[in-house]
């Protein structure tokens, strides 16, 4: 064995396969938000859906960010043509009942997608408890670095994205953030 | 992933669901200038939902509007970087196609270098030992 030949090839070979399994241990698709602990980019939404008692909006409403300082507000993208918001649709609507008398804060925004074409996915998935807006042009998502979805942001009552979620977000996974931003009152960085 | 990581296993993001339609007509150039402009900062953002295409390149619908946005705020009298910044703020540097030449990146631009080098010395190597080894056997 030619010990100088093996360790000149090892001092080429080694750094190549570690960067493969660096790149190939990663999931490309999960890419890190730079948002989470950073001011909630404001936004001024018109109403599409209302939603329903104690949590609905009348349609044409515009929910403002800036009037729910204080409270924690969970921003969910979603549209009518996405497979994975099907999944998450029921949940979310539960856990937004569950938290009605909490300052807590649910608003469903459309993404890329017709305001009919989202009421009557509403319909179709037997409602939605909290109310949904139209995003023109997709300006809000996009500041909020959207790449898909479903994608939910949870926001503390200091105004700060405390977490976002990528993918169908679970109950638990949503209460656990709301409980600890409701309990903290003043969040930090955020959630794990 | 660091951008540079990424261009080295060759990834760009495929995302959950991505966009309804793919094609959706361009804005009207208005003033050439700020076309120009404007294509220039595109072809430097990463298209969120595309395979390695720029929001200069991509037809999909997320692009055509993020591009919207590149030509507005440039409009609006923000400066290239000023946009690049507004991007890599909400995105992170992953947004940029080419990686920010600093820190971990270098790696992006050094490793190709390095390789060609390497290569070149290993070539220049292997040939003078085959020719004199050729020379000594003639």
């Amino acid at each position: 064995m030619n010990w100088r030949r093996a360790s000149i090839a090892g001092l080429f070979v080694i750094p190549v396969l570690g960067l493969f399994i660096y790149g190939l241990s990663h999931d490309p698709h999960d890419i890190p938000s730079p948002l989470p602990g950073k001011p909630a980019p404001t936004f001024a939404l018109e109403v599409f859906a209302p939603g329903q008692p104690p949590l609905g909006r009348p349609i044409g409403d515009t929910v403002r960010l800036a009037e729910l300082r204080g409270q924690v507000v969970v921003l969910n993208f979603w549209a009518s043509w996405c497979l994975a918001c099907r999944d998450e649709h029921v949940t979310l609507s539960e856990v937004a009942r569950h938290y009605a008398d909490k300052p807590v804060h649910f608003v469903g925004s459309l993404y890329q997608d017709t305001p009919n074409n989202g009421r009557q996915w509403i319909a179709e998935m037997g409602g939605q408890s909290y109310p949904s807006v139209q995003d023109p042009h997709t300006r809000t998502a996009i500041d909020y670095g959207l790449y898909g979805v479903p994608e939910t942001f949870i926001i503390g009552p200091d105004g700060l994205i405390a977490h976002k979620i990528t993918g169908p977000a679970s109950a638990r996974a949503v209460a656990r953030i709301v409980d600890s931003l409701l309990a903290s009152g003043t969040p930090g960085k955020g959630a794990p | 992933m660091s951008a540079a990581a990424a261009i080295i296993v060759g990834v760009a993001a495929n995302v959950r669901s991505q966009t309804p339609t793919s094609t959706s007509a361009r804005g009207v150039p208005g003033d050439s200038a700020l076309e120009a402009r404007t294509s220039a900062v595109a072809s430097q953002l990463r298209c969120p939902v595309c395979q390695g295409l720029s929001i200069q390149d991509s037809p999909s619908e997320l692009a055509q509007q993020m591009r919207s946005l590149v030509r507005d705020q440039l409009a609006a009298g923000r400066s290239p970087d000023e946009v690049r910044a507004y991007f890599i703020s909400k995105y992170g540097e992953w947004i940029l196609l080419a990686p920010a030449p600093h820190g971990f990146n270098l790696l992006a631009y050094a490793l190709p270098v390095l390789a060609i080098v390497c290569g070149g010395l290993v070539i220049v190597v292997a040939v003078r030992r085959w020719t004199a080894g050729s020379t000594e056997a003639s």
